[in-house]
């Protein structure tokens, strides 16, 4: 009975009978002989219970940290239990897009709430129903904006740099030249962007707060790139999202972001979020699925796919995007968790985070790693490291502390509501003993 | 149904964290959010309930029979998702050194080694998300193979008119011109048309084999070879995988590069539209340009590289590692013998499905033995009695039965594609021939009854041009 | 049987024009053109000052469930669109002879135009 398959021999038998065939070969007569496989290179077929030890035998063979000091796009944060109690549930998990409306109002209502929770967050007017990542979230904005007059996009070495190289392999497809724009203090410098900007240029991604954890200044890059005609892409953190001031409030085009710490694991990178919302204006050019509200046949309210002539299945070799599958699972655990949470809950998280990265960066700073930038941070920040980086991580790692990632000139810390301030004074106290 | 957001009042919620333990530090003047953040205000009992009532208007594949075609609606085994949700698995930075990770490293390894088997390729990624993420990635790897080698007058990628829609959708993005093949009269590929169409500025083929009429294209060994001749490259579109895993690798029938929908072959469930994973097979020739994070070296020390002329990345970190757990767990379970079993047994579920309909008086688009699925044309019965592909669809819907992809391939009139997958019993096969063969009867005595479905659902059919002109995409508070 | 109005002429790709001057025309789609595409929810109008060609797209109306490309019967600059279709694209449906697209002046160039009673013709063999 190995692949799941519920009939036996001898009814597979009957069933071959049926349809007028003697043997299960006959049912690949059209595939030429000289392609038939004929045995696998592949171990027997495990049972339930060898493949639970296998797989847990290779999962012992990680180091899961009790205390998480990284971050660098990938965010330990607490998940309420009943995110997982609500993601879990069977026909969530293995429904597929929901095509069908009539006998898929519930996957469709809850995209339409998660659409409506990243309006909120981002103050923009209009969402889709998630995309990969953060970073293809933001290549896929740029091919967005991009139209056979304006070729280029200017993208902040700010930006985390998985997601300005996903821009640029993306661009590599599309054509498209990405130029970088340096930073200055840890910041996108102003003068920079403002010398780089010309006709070509279709539209600027920044990352706030950016990858070194400083918040950049999104009202001035959006007066100074709206004044070029160019549009300006956002890239947020969700959580900081509560506490400072929207993507749609600084007068961004499109707000894109890595929707991870919106309740989901570490879990090795993935299964993550990306989440895009942009104006009304820009609407119609959007990728992925969109849902959107209507009444049915006997005026009750209904919720559908809707603007299907953007998407590939329809417009093909002219879509804008190709995206299909999306993370559909994901956006639903984002709305959970933004549910559980409320707006109450959510500002505390991202106050918990500040606070946190505040205390932890000045406890550094009192054993001799100097912050490397001045300037408004949020819970991220980069310091000096008075000894070698990678043995002082190595030794913290086997503390069971996740140490900062290092970075060119130090080591990026990450603080998050995760880090009790017992944790923190532990931290301090192991460097300095590694120190000494 | 009320939304969250109509269910909200303020001051209920939830008590979640504890107090911060640290002074507290406001933001700078200036920062602030100004907005109110909008989000429900509730009680974790009701939360609970209002998602246990969003499931209960939503069908999975443990609901009843999901024969929709193209998407292979197997069965999504539990001990998968338990394995996948380890907290040796879920706890894991995607930064920590590979040494701290080796374990998630072996999944991506050993994942990696089975694919390569399956597939008869030299080397896997798994960083696409996604089956059209992909197949950007793999034409992304065609353009740089021809853009290294100085070839830059390869623009033209080559995509059956019975493709999916992805197909063309990636090879614009990846900057091709996307060129049409004809298929023949009974679902083949034209290879003299393509023979024709193949030239100098071709840099690839895109197909799909089976392709999405459910059909084997015994030409397959001339078509890779009609391409490589005219110096082009042949890329492998795995959505159907499931009906040859183990039968016939797509290495063999000449393809360079393949995705593999693991979200569909490999049991991952689709979570209601994602997350997938479209793990991306090469020959050697392309192993230079995968993306940065191949994993390298023995067990116990592996380690992630980036080949010599990468394209890039195309997804921060390394792919959608929870998924890719699963489909291992998946391939252990089948193991040498399993694998060629599931699509044998998906191919004559397949058949056995087809054989009962046709026998009952519904039409196949191509007739014969199929792959995996099989598509039907209506064409005839909406002459005849006005009821639609679209109407049948509505139909099983009252009957319990998910209805399978309408209006799909393109080339076929009043098209409804079936696959049932491996993982259905007899019982079910005849009880959904039963059902359409019921209704069938239905659209010659009572054709305005089929208008009228679906009646048992919570909604009756939308307004979708409503829904289109008069965008409301979101609540309005 | 579609409505064909005779002072229009018609392209083989089912869009009306209307000659208002010497270089001047106003564009639309026919009756059978909406027909057959249902109900049309979107217009994607092109803007003024962009430059049509004879022959090849100039923009695109969706149905739910379809897009089809509006060909430009002739070639020149695009002196306006009909914005009202933006909120109204029903009115494609509704009145396609009154529903204009886009309007082009300068014109140098046209494809062969049909007259009603050809373009009538031709929609005859279409349907068969």
């Amino acid at each position: 009975m190995g692949g799941y398959i519920p009939s036996t021999r001898s009814e597979r038998a009957e069933m071959l009978r049926a349809i007028g065939l003697e043997k299960p070969e006959e049912l690949f007569a059209s595939v030429p002989e000289a392609l038939r496989v004929k045995k696998l290179d592949l171990e027997p077929g495990l049972s339930e219970l060898a493949l639970f030890r296998e797989m847990r035998g290779v999962a012992a063979k990680n180091r899961v940290y009790r205390s998480i000091f990284r971050g660098a796009g990938a965010y330990n944060h607490y998940i309420p239990a009943v995110v997982g109690a609500v993601t879990s549930k069977e026909t969530f998990v293995t429904a597929y897009t929901p095509y069908q409306a009539e006998m898929s109002q519930g996957v469709l209502q809850s995209i339409f709430e998660y659409q409506t929770m990243i309006c909120e967050l981002t103050g923009m007017d209009v969402s889709n129903a998630s995309v990969y990542d953060g970073a293809t979230a933001a290549a896929e904005a740029v091919n967005m904006l991009v139209d056979a007059k304006r070729r280029v996009a200017l993208i902040s070495e700010g930006v985390h740099p998985m997601t300005l190289e996903t821009a640029r392999t993306y661009a590599f497809g599309a054509d498209v030249e990405i130029r970088t724009i340096p930073l200055k203090d840890g910041r996108t410098d102003m003068e920079a962007l403002a010398s780089l900007l010309n006709k070509d240029v279709a539209c600027v991604l920044l990352q706030s707060p950016n990858y070194f954890g400083l918040v950049e200044d999104g009202e001035t890059v959006a007066k100074i790139v709206h004044e070029n005609r160019s549009k300006f892409i956002l890239s947020v953190n969700p959580i900081a999202c509560a506490l400072y001031k929207t993507p749609g409030e600084v007068g961004a085009d499109v707000a894109v972001g890595e929707g991870q710490p919106l309740g989901m694991p570490l879990s090795f990178g993935g299964p993550y979020l990306g989440f895009m919302a942009t104006t009304k204006a820009l609407m119609r050019k959007l990728p992925g699925r969109i849902v959107g509200e209507t009444t049915d046949d006997r005026g009750e309210r209904a919720f559908v796919l809707t603007l299907q002539a953007r998407e590939q299945h329809i417009r093909r070799e002219k879509a804008s995007s190709n995206i299909c599958s999306n993370q559909a699972l994901c956006a639903m655990t984002a709305a959970v968790y933004m549910a559980a949470m409320g707006e109450t809950g959510l500002r505390e998280v991202a106050r918990q985070c500040h606070a946190k990265a505040a205390y932890l960066r000045g406890e550094l700073a009192r054993i001799g790693f100097a912050p490397l930038h001045e300037g408004p941070f949020f819970h991220e920040f980069v310091t000096a490291c008075p000894a070698g980086k990678d043995e002082l991580v190595s030794a913290l790692a086997e503390k069971g502390i996740l140490a900062g990632l290092p970075v060119d000139g130090g080591i990026l810390w990450c603080a998050t509501e995760m880090n009790s301030r017992a944790d923190i004074d532990e931290l301090i106290a192991a460097i300095g003993e590694v120190l000494a | 149904m009320k939304l969250l957001f109509e269910k909200s009042v303020p001051g209920r919620g939830m008590d979640i964290l504890p107090p911060l333990d640290v002074p507290d530090c406001p933001l700078e003047a200036g920062l602030a959010r100004e907005k109110a953040l909008r989000l429900p205000q509730m009680a974790e009992g009701d939360l609970c309930r209002h998602y246990r009532a969003l499931e209960k208007r939503a069908h999975g594949v443990c609901d009843g029979f999901y024969p929709l075609g193209s998407c292979t609606m197997k069965y999504n085994p539990k001990i998968d998702e338990q394995m996948a949700a380890l907290d040796g698995f879920t706890g894991v930075h995607p930064l920590q050194d590979a040494k701290d990770a080796q374990g998630c490293l072996e999944v991506y390894a050993r994942a990696e080694a089975s694919l390569k088997e399956i597939t008869g390729m030299d080397a896997v990624t798994f960083q696409p998300a996604a089956g059209a993420h992909g197949e950007f990635l793999g034409l992304l790897l065609i353009k740089a193979y021809h853009h290294d080698r100085g070839d830059l007058a390869r623009t033209k990628i080559l995509v059956p008119d019975a493709a999916h829609g992805t197909n063309p959708a990636s090879a614009t993005m990846a900057g091709f011109e996307v060129v049409s093949v004809p298929s023949t009269a009974n679902g083949r590929v034209d290879v003299e048309a393509l023979r024709a169409l193949a030239g100098a500025d071709t840099a690839g083929l895109m197909l799909t084999n089976p392709n999405t009429l459910g059909i084997f294209d015994e030409n397959i060994l001339e078509i890779t070879k009609v391409v490589h001749e005219a110096g082009g490259l042949c890329y492998y579109d795995g959505a159907n995988l499931n009906a040859v895993m183990g039968i016939a690798r797509p290495g063999d029938m000449g393809f360079d590069v393949v995705h593999l929908n693991l979200h569909k072959t490999f049991a991952t469930p689709h979570g209601g539209g994602g997350p997938g994973s479209g793990a991306v097979g090469v020959k050697a020739l392309l192993r230079d340009f995968l993306p940065d994070g191949q994993v390298v070296g023995e067990a116990g020390n592996y380690r992630f590289e980036r080949p010599k002329k990468s394209v890039g990345r195309v997804k921060e970190f390394y792919g959608n590692f929870g998924v890719v757990v699963k489909a291992l767990c998946y391939m252990l379970s089948l193991g040498a013998e399993g694998v060629p079993e599931a699509a044998t047994g998906a191919v004559l579920n397949a058949n056995y499905l087809m054989h009962a309909l046709v026998e009952g008086g519904y039409e196949a688009a191509v007739p014969g033995i199929c792959m995996h699925e099989f598509v039907l044309t209506l064409e005839k019965l909406k002459h005849e009695t006005g009821v639609s592909a679209l109407d049948v669809a509505k139909a099983m819907i009252d009957r319990g039965i998910h209805p399978p992809t309408m209006y799909f391939p393109l080339i076929v009139h009043e098209a409804l594609m079936l696959e049932p997958t491996e993982t259905e019993s007899r019982e079910t096969l005849d009880e959904c021939a039963k059902a359409m063969l019921d209704i069938l009867k239905e659209a010659h005595t009572a054709p305005e009854t089929l208008h009228a479905c679906p009646v048992t659902t919570p909604i009756g059919r939308p307004d979708e041009v409503k829904a289109a002109r008069n965008p409301v995409l979101k609540y309005e508070f | 049987m579609a409505h064909v109005p005779a002072e229009l002429l018609y392209t083989k790709s089912h869009e009306w024009v209307q000659f208002t001057g010497e270089t001047t025309a106003r564009v639309g789609i026919t009756d059978f053109a909406q027909n057959s595409l249902g109900d049309i929810v979107f217009v994607n109008l092109p803007a003024e000052g962009d430059g049509v060609t004879a022959g090849e797209a100039a923009c695109d109306v969706e149905s739910v469930k379809a897009v089809a490309d509006i060909v430009s019967p002739v070639t020149g600059t695009v002196t306006a669109a009909n914005n009202d279709l933006e909120s109204a694209p029903e009115k494609l449906n509704e009145s396609p002879y009154e529903a204009w697209i886009f309007e082009v002046s300068d014109i140098s160039d046209r494809e062969e135009l049909l007259d009603a009673a050809a373009y009538e013709a031709f929609c005859a063999t279409e349907e068969a």
